[in-house]
C-alpha cells in the first residue's frame, strides 16, 4: 500500500512539474481515523499530502464536473485545466459515465488508474467497538488494529469490514486510464453480486415495506448521499425544486420515501455501485438496498453493463421493440 | 352506476377508490374521450390528468399521486410503433418497467400502479380496462402506505 502511495505521490509531483495537469484530484487524511477527504492538488510540493490507503471510499469523479465550471467570477474567456485524477474501478467507470453524458471533457482529464482491493466501511469498523469512539485505527498486513476511547483494543481482518460494495466489485482496476500506478489486481467474478436483493426480495410484502420504512426512517435529509454521487450533477435537484415542491420540508416519512425512491431511481442504469453514497451516509443507511435492486433489473431486462463502454449509451437513452412489457395491464 | 362492489373487509362504508390516470394526449386520452362520445359507461373512480406523451410522464409522478392520497395510479400511452413523437412511449416503457418493479420490492401493492397501452380507436377497450384497475385497487383497499401523514406547509 504504502509503496503504491509513494508512487502515487512521485507521479502526480512529476505530472504537475512538466505541467501535464494543472490540477490533480486524490485523497488527503482526514482527522479522522479511518476516513480520507478529496483534494485538489495544485503544486508538486503539496503532492505528498496524497495518500492511497484502505479508506480512500469517496468516488472522485462526483468532483470532477465543477474543476471544468467557469467560475463565476471570471468574465471574458476563460481556458478550462486539465484535470488529473487518481481512479480506482468505480471511479473510472463513473468517469466513463461522465463523459457520456457531456459533464467533463475526455481530452481535458489524465486518468491515474490504481488497482484497488476494496475499502473499509467505517459503520462496520465501529459498530464492532460497540458504543465505544473509535480514536486510533492501523492497518498491519490485511489485520486492522482498532483503539477505542478509554483503551479497549481490538483486532479484526480487513475483509470482515470491507464496504458492502467492495466486497462484490468487479472492477478493481480502471476501465479507462491514461496510465497506471500500482500492480493490476486479479479480476475476480464476484459470485453473488445481487444476494442482498435477494434475500430482502425474498420476505413478505408487508415485511419488505416495514423493513423499508425503518430503514428509510433514520434519514434525516442531510443529502450528504447526494454530495457524494457521481452521478448527481444536475444543477438542480429535484430535492431543491420549489415548483413543483417534489418534497415536503417535514420529517414525515413519505417524503423521506419520495426522496429516496426519486434519487435510487435518477441513478437507474447509471449506477456503478461504488458505495460511495453508504459511506457518506452519517446514520448508515443500507442505500445500496434501492440502487441494487434498480441495477439488477437493468442488467435483466436491458441487458448489459455500459459503465465500461464510452460509445454504448445509457439504458434509459436506448430501447429496443421488443423489450420487456410483461409488467403492464393487458400490454 | 351499476357497480359489482367487492369491497374489502376494513374499509370504511361507501369508500370508492381514486385513480389517478395519467392518459397522453393522442391515444389514450383519445380513447377515454371516444369511450366518452359513444357513451359506453364506465365508473367515476378516476381524476384523469392529461399529459403530451407516456414520455413525458417522470416516473415520480406515480409516487407523488401515492403521497397525495390517491389509491392507485393509472398511466396508459400509445401501443409501440404508435406514438405521436416516434418513440416517446418506448423510452417510457424501460423506465415503467423499473418503476413498476421498485414499487413492488419496497413493498407497495404491485395493483396499485397499472400501465397499459390504449390507441385513440380503443373506447371500449378503454373502458373495460377501466373495470379491471378499478376493481383490483377496490380489491387492496384503500392506500394507507405512501400517504403523507403531515399537512403540507405551502
Amino acid at each position: 500500500m504504502s509503496q503504491i502511495q509513494d508512487q502515487l505521490r512521485r507521479e502526480v509531483a512529476k505530472l504537475l512539474e512538466e505541467k501535464t495537469v494543472d490540477l490533480f484530484l486524490g485523497y488527503e487524511d482526514a482527522d479522522l481515523p479511518l476516513k480520507t477527504v478529496a483534494r485538489f492538488i495544485r503544486t508538486a510540493q503539496d503532492a505528498d499530502r496524497l495518500v492511497w490507503n484502505r479508506s480512500c471510499t469517496a468516488n472522485l469523479a462526483a468532483l470532477l464536473p465543477q474543476a471544468f465550471k467557469k467560475p463565476a467570477g471570471i468574465r471574458g474567456d476563460w481556458t478550462p485545466p486539465r484535470v488529473g485524477v487518481l481512479a480506482k474501478g468505480c471511479v473510472s467507470r463513473s468517469i466513463v459515465g461522465l463523459i457520456k453524458a457531456h459533464q467533463i471533457p475526455r481530452e481535458g482529464l489524465f486518468i491515474l488508474g490504481v488497482g484497488c482491493d476494496g475499502m473499509i466501511d467505517r459503520h462496520h469498523a465501529t459498530q464492532l467497538l460497540g458504543i465505544a469512539e473509535l480514536v486510533e485505527a492501523e492497518i498491519d498486513d490485511g489485520a486492522l488494529r482498532l483503539r477505542a476511547t478509554g483503551g479497549a483494543e481490538r483486532v479484526v481482518d480487513v475483509s470482515d469490514v470491507l464496504a458492502d460494495a467492495c466486497s462484490v466489485c468487479r472492477f478493481r482496476a480502471a476501465v479507462l486510464a491514461d496510465a497506471t500506478i500500482g500492480d493490476a489486481p486479479d479480476t475476480q467474478e464476484a459470485a453473488e453480486r445481487y444476494a442482498s436483493v435477494a434475500t430482502f426480495e425474498s420476505k413478505e410484502m408487508d415485511e419488505r415495506w416495514a423493513e423499508f420504512a425503518a430503514e428509510i426512517s433514520r434519514c434525516v435529509r442531510c443529502y450528504a448521499c447526494r454530495e457524494a454521487c457521481p452521478n448527481c450533477y444536475c444543477t438542480e435537484c429535484f430535492a431543491d425544486e420549489t415548483e413543483p415542491k417534489w418534497i415536503g420540508a417535514t420529517t414525515d416519512l413519505s417524503d423521506l420515501i419520495l426522496f429516496h425512491l426519486g434519487r435510487a431511481f435518477h441513478q437507474a442504469g447509471r449506477c456503478v455501485d461504488c458505495g460511495a453514497c453508504v459511506a457518506a451516509c452519517p446514520q448508515g443507511i443500507d442505500l445500496r438496498l434501492l440502487n441494487q435492486k434498480i441495477n439488477q433489473d437493468v442488467e435483466a431486462l436491458f441487458g448489459g453493463d455500459v459503465s465500461v463502454s464510452l460509445d454504448e449509451p445509457e439504458p434509459l437513452c436506448q430501447f429496443r421493440m421488443d423489450d420487456d412489457q410483461d409488467f403492464m395491464t393487458e400490454p | 352506476m351499476t357497480e359489482k362492489t367487492t369491497r374489502k373487509a376494513g374499509a370504511p362504508d361507501g369508500w370508492e377508490p381514486r385513480i389517478a390516470a395519467f392518459l397522453c394526449n393522442w391515444c389514450s386520452y383519445a380513447g377515454a374521450d371516444l369511450a366518452g362520445v359513444s357513451r359506453i359507461q364506465y365508473p367515476p373512480n378516476i381524476r384523469v390528468i392529461r399529459v403530451p406523451c407516456s414520455g413525458r410522464i417522470n416516473p415520480l409522478f406515480v409516487v407523488k399521486a401515492l403521497q397525495s392520497g390517491m389509491d392507485g395510479v393509472l398511466v396508459s400511452g400509445c401501443h409501440p410503433g404508435d406514438c405521436h413523437y416516434i418513440s416517446g412511449n418506448l423510452y417510457a416503457r424501460r423506465k415503467f418497467a423499473l418503476m413498476k418493479n421498485l414499487l413492488e420490492y419496497v413493498g407497495i401493492e404491485p395493483d396499485r400502479v397499472h400501465f397499459s397501452w390504449v390507441s385513440a380507436a380503443e373506447g371500449v377497450r378503454f373502458a373495460e380496462l377501466l373495470h379491471k384497475v378499478i376493481d383490483s385497487v377496490r380489491e387492496l383497499g384503500p392506500a394507507t402506505k405512501m400517504i403523507k401523514q403531515v399537512e403540507a406547509v405551502r
